[in-house]
């Protein structure tokens, strides 16, 4: 009895303890917040300025070119200090959505793009429209419009790939096929030019013994990239652009959609992958195939520095070809994580101004030179002929023929976590059908989308 | 039945003149009645801002649709409603009490067989096999996770012996695998929790009187009756002590599955306190995470006391 009172007390002071308004009340931005002031982008009308900027470029090749970036920025506006913050990717994830909802956010800040991110920050109104910025700096015709597409949506957050733009981003990205060329001229194949060249040649691989595709997908991600670039071949676009967007009036209930899923099944069954794909992360077999393992990887371009940096100049990179000869097909892609400015951020246009140096015409120069694929110009300006060259020129034919399609899991924020991740690795282990996936992706999408 | 009154009211004077003494000899040394309670004030207030406040903000959270951002809507039990209806959630649970045997029962029951075995041998180097038995509690567990990674790896050191030893057909992806996956997560804990339960035993063990054992054998008791006869008994207190930690240990058990499994493959291994920081934090569904949270709470609270219940009632 005793302790059945004690225990009601417990509870009770900590219930009364907890506030008992609605979470998130306070965070509503008022209308002061949200009213655009004049744009300033004269650095020595901004006075005496302290800028706070969190992002996530701690990898190498990308560390480096941030690193040069900030201190040529520091050199040129002497009046502008900056104050960085630097944490990983899935750091930036946790903490990222808290610094935001703070009265004194950050001034520029590096959000991830799709819905479960950007589109959330949006929808809470903690993202500053970049439009008046983008006007006065015409950052509109500096960047190829597939690419802009990835940061732009409507003020409530609800349509995605449409209406104001809320981020700018420095490097390009695109999944696509990097292939060993000794394994391939022992085959006796050349580099694929079309998708069926691409498929004959994973027939011709197993049917000598290697392993055709090296894949791991403990973590989940992976297999949705790689079904991605699978139905880039499959599904049109446009579909593939509403369904990855997570807009509603589309389905993956399709023959198209379904067409893709069918065949990643047929080539799970055809023995492409090695064994263990389940239980490898992606880093694990990037490295075994540098090594020698697999003719082919499907994978990001991303992945360049690792792979030559174990490889030299073994392996090569290129766009996933399509139907026909000398063209690329569409393929997933887009910028690295944009750049934004908070709504509550104390000096919008120092940070606009730090946005625009680094996303200027120099900058790219200074991206290529440190080994990163640049968002833009990337044909012209990338020379050379070893895996970051191939792969900006892949990148660079994706975005002027082709179109750049949003990764799937941008389509609701639970896509990842609750349909991809594991309705794939089913499918991996030969648990579910091509349609049972096609349902699972289906059901999450229609849920968010109210389709 | 007359006697019973009279000895009610001594009973009850002389309680009053303790009473009477206490309170005075409180005055004596300069201290009111409150005074106990202003002591324990900063404490109790170092609890509430961090123990129970948090709680009752995490009670609060789960009865809104709430994704950390925007303003929460009130949902009711809805969360708890889904938690109860959704399969990959209750499965969730259902792992976590699968381990409870790989951190708990399988630990106990080996330690006590090492335990046994250290104490009545009386090893040389009891020292040095007590620290290597409790060093993985000392690891910090994300090292230890990422060199069991490299272990049950399909090119990882366990189907490399296997392989050398010529059963290669057993070698396989383990953390891969639906149906080993948990069991290999489990092991892992089996691991690191044998060294803290034994190390928790022998001490018990360490102060049986030796007049026991001496007695035991006089009366012609071999080993195992002399474990199952004075050891086990004697150690009762220690077993409910190590269960209490074990199994609190296998509920909260996060680090490791988030290092080796994510949860996967297809959720084989996810359990509730990965599945908070998943739907907090990767799917921002910050009122399911909080009822997740807070069954999980209740979860742990309601078996420990079980635990506790079940062993004061053996020992008395």
């Amino acid at each position: 009895m005793k302790n059945k009172v004690k225990l009601a007390v417990l509870v009770g002071l900590a219930a009364s303890l907890a506030a008992c308004s609605a979470p998130g009340a306070g965070n509503t931005p008022s209308q002061t917040d949200t009213a655009p002031g004049a744009v300033v982008t004269d650095a020595a009308s901004m006075g005496d300025v302290t800028l706070t900027l969190w992002d996530s470029e701690v990898l190498s090749g990308q560390s480096a070119q941030f690193t040069e970036l900030l201190e040529g920025f520091q050199a040129k506006y002497t009046n502008i200090t900056i104050d960085r913050v630097a944490q990983g990717f899935t750091d930036m994830k946790v903490t990222l959505p808290m610094a935001l909802s703070d009265e004194n956010p950050p001034d520029v800040v590096q959000a991830n793009n799709g819905r479960n991110d950007m589109g959330a920050f949006v929808a809470a109104g903690q993202l500053t429209d970049l439009q008046p910025y983008a006007d006065a700096y015409g950052w509109i015709d500096r960047y190829p419009e597939t690419v802009l597409k990835n940061s732009m949506y409507t003020a409530d957050g609800k349509t995605f790939g449409e209406g104001n733009l809320y981020g700018l981003s420095q490097m390009g990205e695109l999944v696509g096929i990097y292939y060993n060329k000794e394994k391939l001229a022992a085959l006796g194949l050349e580099t694929p030019a079309t998708w069926d060249d691409f498929v004959s040649a994973l027939a011709a691989a197993k049917a000598a013994g290697e392993t055709p595709i090296m894949h791991g997908d403990s973590e989940g991600w992976p297999a949705g990239q790689l079904l991605g670039l699978l139905l880039g071949q499959t599904a049109p676009a446009d579909q593939l652009i509403t369904l990855g967007m997570g807009n509603p009036g589309s389905s993956w209930n399709k023959p198209d959609t379904l067409a893709g899923v069918t065949l990643l099944d047929d080539w799970i069954k055809a023995g492409y992958f090695n064994d263990g794909v389940n239980g490898l992360t992606d880093e694990a077999v990037a490295t075994q195939f540098a090594e020698g393992t697999g003719v082919f990887y499907i994978a990001g371009s991303w992945q360049v520095n690792l792979l030559q940096g174990i490889a030299g100049d073994k392996l090569g990179f290129i766009a996933p070809p399509s139907s026909s000869a000398g063209t690329v097909g569409n393929t997933l892609g887009g910028a690295s994580q944009p750049y934004a400015i908070p709504v509550k951020a104390q000096h919008k246009d120092a940070a606009a101004l730090f946005i625009d140096y680094i996303t200027s015409p120099e900058a790219m120069q200074v991206l290529v030179d440190t080994g990163n694929i640049p968002v833009y110009d990337a044909e012209s300006l990338v020379t050379g002929d070893d895996l970051l060259a191939q792969a900006s020129t892949a990148f660079g034919e994706v975005t002027t023929q082709g179109q750049l399609l949003p990764y799937l899991d941008w389509s609701t924020p639970t896509f990842g976590e609750d349909a991809m991740t594991p309705r794939l690795q089913d499918l991996f282990a030969q648990k579910i059908s091509p349609q049972g996936v096609i349902d699972a992706f289906e059901s999450n999408y229609a849920d968010s989308a109210g389709a | 039945m007359r006697t019973a009154p009279v000895l009610n009211q001594h009973d009850e004077s002389s309680r009053t003149a303790q009473r009477g003494a206490r309170r005075s000899a409180q005055a004596a040394q300069g201290y009111g009645l409150a005074t106990p309670y202003l002591l324990l004030l900063p404490a109790i207030v170092v609890y509430a801002c961090f123990m129970l406040f948090p709680l009752g903000r995490a009670v609060q959270l789960s009865l809104y649709d709430w994704n950390g951002l925007t303003v929460g809507v009130w949902a009711g039990f809805d969360n708890y409603l889904r938690l109860a209806t959704d399969g990959e959630l209750r499965a969730a649970f259902g792992h976590a009490l699968v381990l409870i045997v790989f951190y708990c029962v399988i630990p106990i029951v080996l330690g006590l067989i090492i335990a046994a075995i250290l104490n009545r041998a009386k090893v040389k180097g009891l020292g040095f096999f007590r620290t290597i038995y409790f060093l993985p509690q000392v690891i910090a567990l994300v090292v230890a996770a990422t060199a069991w990674r490299s272990i049950w790896g399909l090119d990882g050191s366990l189907n490399a012996v296997l392989k050398a030893i010529g059963l290669g057909g057993l070698a396989q992806d383990w953390l891969g695998s639906y149906t080993l996956a948990l069991p290999a997560v489990g092991v892992i804990g089996t691991w690191l929790e044998i060294g803290l339960v034994m190390v928790l035993l022998l001490a018990g063990m360490g102060r049986i009187p030796h007049e026991l054992y001496e007695a035991a054998r006089l009366d012609g008791a071999g080993a195992v009756r002399e474990f199952f006869s004075v050891t086990l008994p004697s150690v009762r207190g220690e077993i409910a002590v190590a269960a209490t930690l074990t199994i609190v240990a296998a509920l909260k058990n996060f680090d490791l599955v988030y290092m080796t499994t994510h949860g996967g493959p297809g959720g084989t291994t996810s359990v509730p306190s990965y599945e908070v920081y998943n739907q907090a934090f990767m799917v921002k569904q910050v009122g399911l995470a909080s009822a997740i949270g807070v069954t999980l709470t209740l979860l742990i609270f309601i078996i420990n006391l079980i635990v506790n219940r079940v062993a004061d009632k053996v020992t008395s």
